[in-house]
């Protein structure tokens, strides 16, 4: 294996991580709930009275995220290699597969590891695993 | 109160989701290129996550409420089965394809270009045809029981 150091960015990954951590503990703390990305938004095209307001206001805060970054800092520089139908197939492959797998990198990944939930490891190892493969046949394989 | 905590929340997890590097989909998938120079640091954005994670899921088991009042919502999903393992193969797919997860994509969107807006709007009918199918797959469920 060779370690990419030009593109390796232990700090400013660590700082996000732990911003990301804080940001779920207080919505756990504060609001009684998982910070799970897939599960907010999916949870906004199945409307019940009284679970929408959040759900909005949650996402405001994620959407409104770079227009602050940016007063403080330049936003990092963002490389985008998928093409137009590469987007859309990607897209639906990750809506539809996070509301059946009932969670995405934040729900599983970051709020399902730290609960040391046997469920969200298995979800967590099945999209890492198609993640690496995928990857692998298209730069690899295919490419 | 509330509501600007919820909106402050969101903010910081967008604020660190750009910061960790999640919103740039090449260096996503300089992560999941295990086979060609492979860029670690999104194992950082993890590490620093379930760090301050741990302790707070720890904490959360001690507190009947939430600070601002309410029930913890904490998921009280245990079983593992087909559906759970094809769903996050099929997310990982998508994931490995273009680079994005769902909070980096809604991230993404306010710092303009058409990729993230297309990312997100296919994301968002994924996740439509979920609920059709699955309102479809439960009807015959629900007159049986």
């Amino acid at each position: 294996m060779m370690i990419d150091w030009a593109h390796f960015t232990p700090w400013s990954s660590l700082a996000g991580g732990l911003l990301i951590g804080v940001a779920t503990a207080m919505f756990l703390l504060f609001n009684g709930r998982i910070a799970g990305i897939s599960g907010i938004l999916g949870g906004l095209l199945r409307p019940k009275t009284g679970d929408i307001g959040w759900r909005v206001v949650f996402v405001l805060g994620l959407l409104g995220a770079p227009l602050v970054y940016g007063l403080a800092a330049p936003l990092p520089s963002v490389h985008i290699d998928a093409d137009m139908t590469t987007l859309v197939v990607a897209g639906l492959l990750v809506g539809v597969g996070t509301r059946y797998g009932s969670g995405c990198t934040s729900g599983h990944g970051v709020c399902g590891l730290s609960r040391l939930s046997p469920r969200s490891m298995v979800a967590t190892a099945s999209f890492m695993l198609a993640g690496f493969v995928t990857v692998f046949i298209v730069r690899h394989l295919i490419g | 109160m509330q509501v600007l905590m919820v909106l402050l929340t969101g903010l910081v997890f967008g604020l660190g989701l750009i910061m960790s590097g999640m919103t740039d989909p090449s260096k996503v998938i300089g992560f999941l290129d295990l086979a060609g120079k492979w860029d670690p640091s999104l194992a950082f954005v993890m590490g620093g996550a379930i760090l301050i994670g741990i302790f707070a899921f720890r904490f959360a088991a001690t507190r009947p409420q939430a600070i601002l009042g309410g029930p913890m919502r904490l998921p009280t999903a245990r079983h593992i089965d087909g559906r759970l393992v094809l769903g996050g193969l099929a997310f990982g797919a998508g994931w490995g394809l273009a680079g994005y997860c769902p909070g980096p994509a809604l991230a993404s969107l306010a710092a303009g270009g058409s990729k993230p807006l297309i990312f997100a709007i296919a994301m968002l009918a994924g996740m439509a045809i979920f609920e059709i199918q699955d309102r479809f797959s439960q009807l015959p469920a629900k007159k049986a029981a």
